[in-house]
């Protein structure tokens, strides 16, 4: 038998049972479009990290006390502003350092409040991380000094207490003490969940007397170019272990966070993918039942046709064939219904979707390949029926 | 001496139900020769069946060695035992045993798939064989729209598509009223007549038996009386088509009479 005649004879028999063919492909056509689009999400999720992060500025180093890590608890700081004097001594060009100190705080302004985190920090952050300005000026190495009331405001924070007045100048209260405007931040978005348009930059100097605390929570170095990233990197956690001795302190940069995050991710797009999988492996359990059931239903017709001189093969052929297109069709319907999820999320919904080709080809390969895996079973009964026996089944 | 259609030397079958064995075939030694018409008459149980299946390679014998065209079928394996199926026997049922959902045509085109016949010539030869079983005007209708009779003619138009040797056909008028039958009976005597077509046919009806020119009669798996080959056991010279179209032609005279 020649391998199209096999083909429409398998269409054939699909056609016939329209309707039990639909309902056998939904398995495979709900597991194929569960793994493009949770694939399409997964990897999505990980392009826009991987912006916002390379969004921050380049060459960043982080420097933060303890140990730097998935699952890793946060340590108390004990760095303060003399260990930040001592890290701008190491890295030899003091602009290229900057500081923050954080804290969720509510502000207000006449009767609208909000609650905001307040980042304490100083006049070289714009030097190392990327935050243009929309209005109005940076913090001043004066307002660090003199401990200037003082704020910068992220976008949004900005629109929520003014509305469309000009917020240069005016007076705003941070856990009741006042404080004026003296910059907005142009929209940044969000890096790892934190709203950075939801911030208010402030001094690092008046931050720790609002809050009362000498403490800092962490250090940011801007290395002059990347080939400088990992030895500056180095010298900075050594120096603070020797100033320190026993304690750890971990510094990471931008690309070691991509690759945390990438990893992280990239797992997690697999566990999704893998729980589509075995949905779509679900459904190839249901495509080999219902080619059990059709060899049964069909035990006197495949008697027939090897009364008629079809071989062993051919009738294995006839099986699996229809097995394997039932899964593809599923396939590949399964794959323009994922696509077509996919774009609509992205479409739709903040969820920035990304179809990976990679994955439609491994749902297509694996649909083929389970209609082959679960196919075969059923097929080789088909093929190995008694044509004596089959002809008196009922 | 011509090579026979078949030759069964001790040919047995039997069946191994739950330990305890069957024997449907016990030892039968049967000679048909090409372009023969032959009748197998028996009771119910008596092996007719068993020995059909074996003649048509459907299944082996448990003892006892068949010849078919002169091939000792023992010595095929199952892929050239569907092969020979396929050019050298045509089989009629009973029960007619069309593919329901399908058009005539397609149904009677089967056995050439998987020859490897193209599907245009496959359609052409299927076409002519409806045709002479008088089923021209079917080729389209499916088995649900036909009667039990054109549904046997169907299954006799799909035997024949592949120009077999030989016909064999197990009780093909015992779901047929007797009118239907004699029509199924008169295709089968053209058909030996005038194409040489041997034909082995199972019957219960002595008036279906009377038609063949041979009849054997099997009981409890061994054959108990058989009329033999007219004309003696071997026709030499091997000219099948010129005396059996002469018989043919008297049968299918006296086919109309029925
Ligand atoms: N597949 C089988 N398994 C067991 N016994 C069988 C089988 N086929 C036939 N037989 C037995 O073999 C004997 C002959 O059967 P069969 O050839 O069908 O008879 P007939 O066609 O003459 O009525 C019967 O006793 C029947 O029960
Ligand atoms: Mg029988």
């Amino acid at each position: 038998m020649r391998a199209a005649e096999a083909f429409r004879m398998a269409l054939e028999a699909l056609r016939v049972n329209r309707l039990r063919s639909t309902l056998t492909m939904l398995g495979v056509i709900i597991g194929v479009s569960a793994v493009v689009v949770l694939v399409a999400v997964g990897t999505g999720a990980k392009n826009a990290v991987e912006s916002e992060i390379s969004g921050l500025g380049s060459n960043i180093i982080l420097v933060v006390p303890g140990r730097l890590g998935v699952g890793a608890l946060p340590t108390q700081s004990r760095l303060d502003l003399a260990d930040v004097a001592y890290v701008r001594r190491v890295v030899g060009d003091p602009g290229k350092v900057t500081v923050s100190v954080n804290s969720g705080e509510t502000v207000r302004v006449g009767r609208t409040e909000a609650f905001v985190t307040v980042v304490g920090t100083d006049e070289n952050l714009p030097n190392i991380f990327d935050r243009p300005l929309r209005r109005g000026r940076y913090l001043s190495e004066t307002d660090v000094d003199t401990r200037r009331r003082v704020a910068v405001l992220g976008s949004e924070v900005a629109v929520k207490l003014f509305g469309d007045v000009d917020p240069i100048g005016r007076q705003m209260t941070v856990s009741g003490a006042r404080f004026r405007v003296v910059g907005v931040y142009e929209a940044v978005g969000a890096t790892f969940g934190v709203a950075r348009d939801q911030e208010i930059h402030v001094p690092v100097t008046t931050a720790q007397r609002l809050l009362g605390v000498t403490r800092i929570n962490g250090i940011a170095v801007g290395a002059s170019g990347p080939d400088q990233i990992e030895p500056l990197q180095q010298r900075v956690v050594d120096a603070l272990a020797e100033r320190y001795p026993g304690e750890r302190f971990s510094a990471v940069t931008q690309t070691q966070l991509l690759g945390t995050i990438g990893t992280v991710l990239g797992m997690l797009t697999g566990v999704l993918a893998a729980i589509a999988g075995i949905s779509l492996l679900v459904g190839g359990v249901g495509v080999s039942n219902i080619m059990l059931v059709s060899v049964r239903e069909r035990t006197r017709e495949i008697g027939l046709r090897k009364a008629l001189g079809a071989r062993q093969r051919d009738v294995l052929a006839q099986f699996l064939i229809e097995a394997v297109l039932l899964t593809t069709i599923g396939g590949v319907t399964g794959i323009l219904l994922g696509v077509g999820g996919a774009l609509l999320i992205a479409a739709l919904s903040p969820v920035p979707a990304a179809v990976t080709w990679w994955s439609v080809a491994l749902a297509f390969g694996v649909s083929v390949a389970v209609g082959v895996f679960f196919g075969v079973a059923p097929a080789r009964r088909a093929g190995r029926l008694d044509p004596v026996v089959a002809l008196r089944a009922e | 001496m011509t090579t026979a259609a078949f030759e069964a030397v001790g040919l047995a079958r039997s069946y191994q139900l739950e330990g305890v064995s069957v024997d449907a075939l016990r030892g039968v030694d049967l000679r048909i020769e090409p372009g023969e018409f032959v009748a197998i008459i028996g009771p119910s149980g008596s092996g007719k069946s068993t020995l059909m299946h074996l003649l048509g390679c459907l299944d082996r014998p448990t003892a006892g060695t068949l010849r078919v065209n002169g091939t000792d079928v023992s010595t095929l394996s199952d892929t050239e035992l569907a092969e020979l199926r396929n050019r050298a026997v045509g089989f009629v049922f009973q029960s007619f045993h069309l593919l329901a959902r399908t058009a005539a045509v397609d149904n009677v085109a089967l056995p050439l798939i998987y020859r490897g016949v193209p599907r245009a010539e496959r359609r052409e030869r299927a076409r002519r064989a409806l045709e002479s079983v008088g089923l021209r005007h079917r080729l389209d209708h499916r088995p649900s729209q036909m009667s039990g009779g054109e549904q046997q003619r169907v299954a006799i138009a799909r035997a024949l598509v592949g120009d077999p040797q030989v016909v064999l056909a197990d009780e093909p008028t015992g779901n047929l009223d007797t009118r239907n039958g004699a029509e199924v009976m008169a295709i089968l005597d053209r058909l030996n007549a005038e194409r040489g077509v041997a034909i082995v046919l199972v019957t219960h009806e002595p008036e279906v038996a009377a038609r063949a020119r041979r009849q054997i009669q099997v009981r409890d798996g061994l054959i108990e009386f058989d009329s033999g080959t007219a004309g003696g056991p071997a026709e030499p010279g091997g000219s099948r088509t010129g005396p059996a179209a002469g018989e043919g032609a008297g049968r299918t005279g006296s086919a109309e009479a029925v």
